[in-house]
């Protein structure tokens, strides 16, 4: 097999901008299913609020992907004109929502990472990137102390809670070890000083997610086995079906604005 | 060709300042601080607006605003510029502002309480620092507790009162 070669810094940050871009696209789609749905007004309300920042983030990781690639695509053609095979969205992020506890577990997971990584990003000596990190941090902060304070009151809750949340857990935990799993294009940007190498983020992550797992009363599972490939564009047959719904406008009408 | 008399930039800015947010109409553009410059560029007036949150719906009903007003004022040639850099704080709000949003039954941000995303130490701080009780913008008792971090708008918490039990929106800290 032919050794590949290094990747370009531009091609690097393109790749870099699609994977951080279609994982907040992605999340924020899926929960924004839940609007009008939730088990109380409130958490309706801060699904949807969180479904909005991070789909507002999408348009600024996506928009900057489209102009550092430099072929006139916007955000939007991004969103809406590509096929499953080109999102680079982490496996975690396209499981179907579940139950409610499901669907926190999911979101503490991400966001417990998410915070990590713009926490690094904000030193990006790519400047495009750590501004969008320091204006997208202050609202994650708000989305891991929600998902943390509600993983530890359903888990250490009521014996129907706590098995909600640990099945949750058990089924959502081999979709965690991606996130930490860095390439050829990881490298570059980690060498360039442009964004951090995965695999430096899990150390921090793993202390924030022990911690309030184990005020939560719940067990980290045992296996190691992890499943990987949405950052390659190698993904679950979930991705199709938000895909389906989420572009069907802009595939049935190209180019329909409002 | 006579060239126009270009207005004045503290004209300018005392026009913005009545332009009111979309979705708190108690408070102006300039009192909620996302108003970070205003420059003639030769005969274009530059006006760069930073977003509060990334996603906030309101952004480019502000954007439409603005520029409707200043086009009522005259000004024809118009750049609107996004800043996201330093990015939109609370901090931003001014004291004037802050009175409208209480008088509005709004509890204006209280400094030191924003998320820092590290739930324990947090919960630690708030708890031995009194001051930051936040009062109830209807009776003023500081015995209330959160309800949400999330709210009707991006930027608001729900909040309630045990002593007038009522519910009430908390501008909160980023």
């Amino acid at each position: 097999m032919a050794t590949a070669a290094t990747p370009s810094v531009n091609d690097a940050l393109v790749e870099f901008l699609l994977r951080t871009g279609d994982n907040t696209l992605i999340l924020g789609h899926r929960i924004s299913e839940w609007c009008g749905h939730s088990p109380v007004l409130e958490e309706d309300i801060a699904l949807a609020n969180s479904a909005l920042d991070l789909i507002g983030q999408t348009q600024l990781w996506l928009g900057l992907a489209g102009e550092i690639e430099g072929k006139g695509r916007t955000a939007d053609n991004l969103a809406y004109l590509r096929d499953a095979a080109e999102f680079r969205n982490a496996l975690l992020v396209e499981r179907p929502n579940g139950d409610f506890g499901f669907t926190l577990m999911r979101q503490f997971l991400f966001d417990a990472w998410h915070f990590e990584l713009l926490t690094a990003l904000t030193q990006s000596k790519d400047p495009r990137i750590a501004e969008i990190a320091a204006k997208s941090l202050k609202e994650v902060s708000y989305h891991i102390e929600r998902s943390a304070d509600l993983i530890v009151r359903l888990g250490d809750g009521t014996a129907e809670s706590h098995k909600r949340m640990q099945d949750a857990l058990d089924q959502l935990w081999s979709y965690t070890g991606e996130l930490f799993i860095g390439d050829a294009y990881d490298d570059v940007l980690a060498e360039a000083g442009i964004a951090p190498h995965p695999a430096s983020l899990k150390d921090k992550w793993l202390a924030v997610v022990s911690r309030t797992l184990s005020e939560a009363t719940l067990k980290i599972p045992s296996s190691t086995f992890m499943h990987k490939g949405g950052k390659r564009g190698i993904h679950t047959e979930h991705l199709g079906f938000i895909l389906a719904e989420m572009q069907f406008l802009q595939r049935a009408y190209p180019g329909a604005t409002w | 060709m006579t060239q126009p008399v270009l207005p004045s930039l503290d004209q300018v800015r005392q026009w913005l300042s009545v332009v009111p947010d979309p979705e708190i109409p108690v408070i102006s553009l300039t009192d909620l601080g996302i108003i970070r410059d205003v420059n003639w560029d030769d005969d274009t007036l530059v006006v760069t607006v930073t977003p509060t949150y990334s996603g906030c719906p309101a952004t480019s009903v502000i954007n439409l605003d603005i520029e409707n007003e200043l086009r009522a004022r005259g000004i024809e040639k118009i750049t609107l510029k996004r800043q996201l850099s330093p990015p939109w704080t609370t901090d931003w709000i001014s004291a004037e502002g802050r009175e409208k949003l209480r008088a509005y039954g709004i509890a204006p941000p209280i400094d030191g309480t924003a998320a820092d995303g590290r739930l324990m130490e947090r919960i630690e701080r708030l708890a031995s620092g009194s001051n930051l009780a936040v009062a109830c913008p209807r009776c003023g008792s500081s015995r209330t507790e959160m309800v949400s971090r999330f709210g009707s708008t991006p930027c608001k918490a729900s909040w309630r009162c045990h002593d007038c039990l009522e519910p009430f929106d908390y501008f909160k800290c980023i």
